[in-house]
């Protein structure tokens, strides 16, 4: 089974005159423990492509499975709690760290179990030992304010992982960070897919980023124009 | 994890900022509930005094207190030959204000029969009035010393004893003095006042050339008896006998003609309905008008917030937290800042209402009122913020 479907994805924004095909007619499948790339120059429909994936923008067109449910089927699938899907299914990883500024570092990966409707004391336990594995023992009652970009990112990572998705997405997470912060950034996803044997996709536009990916897909103007396996 | 609570501690700065303004309006809105509750107790204050049944005053008039009412106090005797009367007494009023230490100096005058009903309530110190004169009985909001002497009318009164709380119905503590003192204070007039009535009393009897010199003495002094006296009371209050009807007693001394019964409950509704129901409408009216203030402020306050909360809001909408999540954050944010400034108003007044001028009551019953109405104050002003707060997408929360 795979982790990630899409079949003939294609985005179109807007109508008529003004309408903007962001994606068209994409297709592939990712595995499990596969940390794929997804690169290529700004407007080239990186993000767009990562949404629709992870039910946040609805696809004009085209298929997405996930964990071998049908999510996507030219349209979100109806009755779908995509809620629900994306907080069980799903984990995210934003470009600026997005942690919540008034939480700890603890409580922002906390918050995330708490809402998939684990007990404050179960997600306490399960996000201490979460922050701990990616080293930030000493960081748990921080707000993000205090933390250095990259382990705002580490803990924004933890937050991702907090219900053991199968599928985790991450938009330009290195963007904000350092080369080599973000070289880390990138070798922790990969050591991420393989222990959890989650698939990762990562949209970059930054080709010395992807060293170490499984495979790396090329797009510009919302095409897919290549698969390479560095 | 409360959210709400997160977000407070984190900003508490701006927080506690917000809910002390707060808590400033609402007190103010709480002592406004106060003086309203205030008047009408400093209304009723005679009357819950001097526990009548029944005031005779001047025919035709809402008297003593919402109209002047002049009857003589003879009628006092009439009064208590009324079937059904157990006891009756004359009782004056009159505002007074004179220089003191030179401010002025304003109270109410209310004279009694030192034998009769309607005098001070419990003495707190010194003595109740002895003396037919020139003893007076003062409320302790009149801040004077026991023994302390104050210049009326034509003579000088000893203050011989303090009581408790009695004010007019516009506010002014009372003093008390007998019916006599108090009918020389309202009614003397100086030695040269008299001497200028006498004689032109005297000039006019002296055209009539018919009289005698005996007979134009004899009528001087007479009509100068009449013209000059001074034994007019403002009421004459009542009380019933017991199981005697209220309603028989006030049509039996209605039917003479020259005077109206009006029944305490009537008095009460004369002093309330007629005399404070503008001061109610225009405290009611303030009191709106700073609960919309602070209905603004607290919509301002977490709308801002919300907009401020934005990428927050995205981001927990997109890793899958469900509305109610978001909406409680909003509401119980907007609650807590209700609670807080309500405690905070609360704890301001409670430490100052016996310093203000007027007098503040504070009512369990207002004040429990007053929070529910805040309590729906901040859930309507939430609304804005919430709805702003359910349009987030959650792709807002892409991007730098
Ligand atoms: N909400 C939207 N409405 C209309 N057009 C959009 C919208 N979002 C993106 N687009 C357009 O779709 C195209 C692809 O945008 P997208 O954000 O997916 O690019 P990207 O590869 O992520 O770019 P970047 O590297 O700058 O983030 C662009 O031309 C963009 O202008
Ligand atoms: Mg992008």
């Amino acid at each position: 089974m795979y982790a990630i479907e899409i079949e003939r994805l294609t985005k179109i924004y807007g109508k008529g005159e003004t309408a903007v095909t962001a994606i068209s007619d994409a297709t592939f499948r990712i595995k499990p423990g596969e940390l794929v790339a997804i690169l290529g120059p700004s407007g080239s429909g990186k993000t767009t492509l990562l949404t629709a994936i992870g039910l946040i923008n609805e696809p004009t067109h085209g298929k997405v499975l996930i964990d071998g449910t049908t999510v996507v089927d030219e349209g979100w699938r109806p009755g779908l709690d995509l809620k629900q899907f994306r907080r069980e299914k799903l984990g995210f990883i934003f470009q600026a760290h997005n942690l919540i500024p008034f939480l700890t570092a603890q409580e922002n990966v906390m918050i995330a179990m708490e809402i998939n409707h684990l007990t404050s004391s179960e997600a306490k336990t399960r996000a201490t030992a979460l922050l701990k594995s990616l080293n930030l023992d000493h960081r748990l009652n921080s707000y993000p304010m205090a933390l250095s970009g990259g382990e705002a990112q580490r803990v924004a990572i933890a937050r991702a992982l907090a219900n053991n998705p199968k599928v985790i997405l991450a938009d330009e997470p290195t963007a904000a960070l350092d080369t080599e912060n973000g070289k880390n950034v990138m070798s922790l996803l990969k050591t991420l897919a393989v222990e959890n044997h989650s698939a990762i996709l990562v949209v970059t536009h930054d080709h010395r980023m992807v060293e170490g990916f499984d495979r790396v897909f090329h797009v510009s103007d919302g095409k897919i124009t290549g698969e390479e396996r560095p | 994890m409360n959210l709400a609570i997160r977000d407070i501690r984190y900003h508490r700065g701006r927080f506690i900022l917000t809910s002390i303004g707060l808590g400033l309006l609402l007190g103010v809105v709480i002592s406004m509930g106060g003086i309203y509750r205030g008047l009408i107790d400093d209304a009723l204050a005679v009357l819950n005094v001097t526990k009548a049944d029944i005031w005779v005053v001047q025919q035709d008039t809402n008297g003593p207190f919402a109209e002047s009412s002049r009857i003589p106090e003879d009628i006092k005797y009439r009064i208590k030959g009324v079937p059904g009367v157990a006891d009756a007494a004359p009782l004056s009023f009159q505002t007074i204000q004179i220089e003191r230490e030179g401010r002025p100096f304003r109270f109410f005058l209310i004279g009694y029969d030192l034998n009769g009903f309607g005098g001070p309530p419990a003495i707190l110190a010194g003595r109740n009035i002895r003396q037919k004169h020139y003893e007076m009985v003062v409320a302790k909001a009149m801040k004077m010393a026991l023994g302390e002497k104050i210049h009326l009318g034509l003579h000088d009164y000893t203050v011989v004893g303090i009581t408790g709380k009695v004010v007019s119905s516009s506010g002014d503590p009372a003093a008390y003095v007998s019916l006599a003192d108090a009918q020389d204070i309202q009614f003397k007039k100086d030695n040269d006042a008299i001497r200028n009535d006498r004689e032109r009393v005297g000039a006019n009897i002296s055209r009539i050339q018919t009289l005698s010199q005996a007979q134009t003495k004899f009528l001087q002094k007479n009509i100068t008896d009449i013209t000059e006296s001074t034994h007019i009371v403002n009421a004459v209050v009542a009380r019933l006998a017991p199981g005697a009807s209220l309603h028989e007693v006030q049509e039996r001394i209605a039917r003479w003609n020259h005077f109206r019964a009006i029944s305490d409950a009537e008095q009460a509704k004369i002093l309330t309905k007629g005399m404070i129901e503008k001061a109610r409408m225009q405290l009611g009216l303030f009191r709106i008008i700073l609960l919309v203030i602070s209905a603004v402020i607290i919509s301002l306050i977490i709308y801002t917030s919300t907009l401020d909360k934005i990428k927050v809001i995205a981001t927990l909408k997109l890793i899958g937290a469900q509305n109610q999540v978001i909406v409680g954050m909003i509401l119980q944010q907007s609650m807590l800042m209700g609670v807080i400034a309500y405690t905070i108003g609360y704890i301001l007044i409670s430490l100052t209402y016996e310093k203000f001028p007027r007098r503040i009551v504070l009512e369990p019953f207002d004040l429990q009122m007053l929070f529910v109405i805040v309590m729906v104050i901040c859930m309507i002003s939430s609304f804005v913020g919430i709805r702003k707060a359910l349009k987030v997408e959650p792709a807002e929360a892409l991007g730098g």
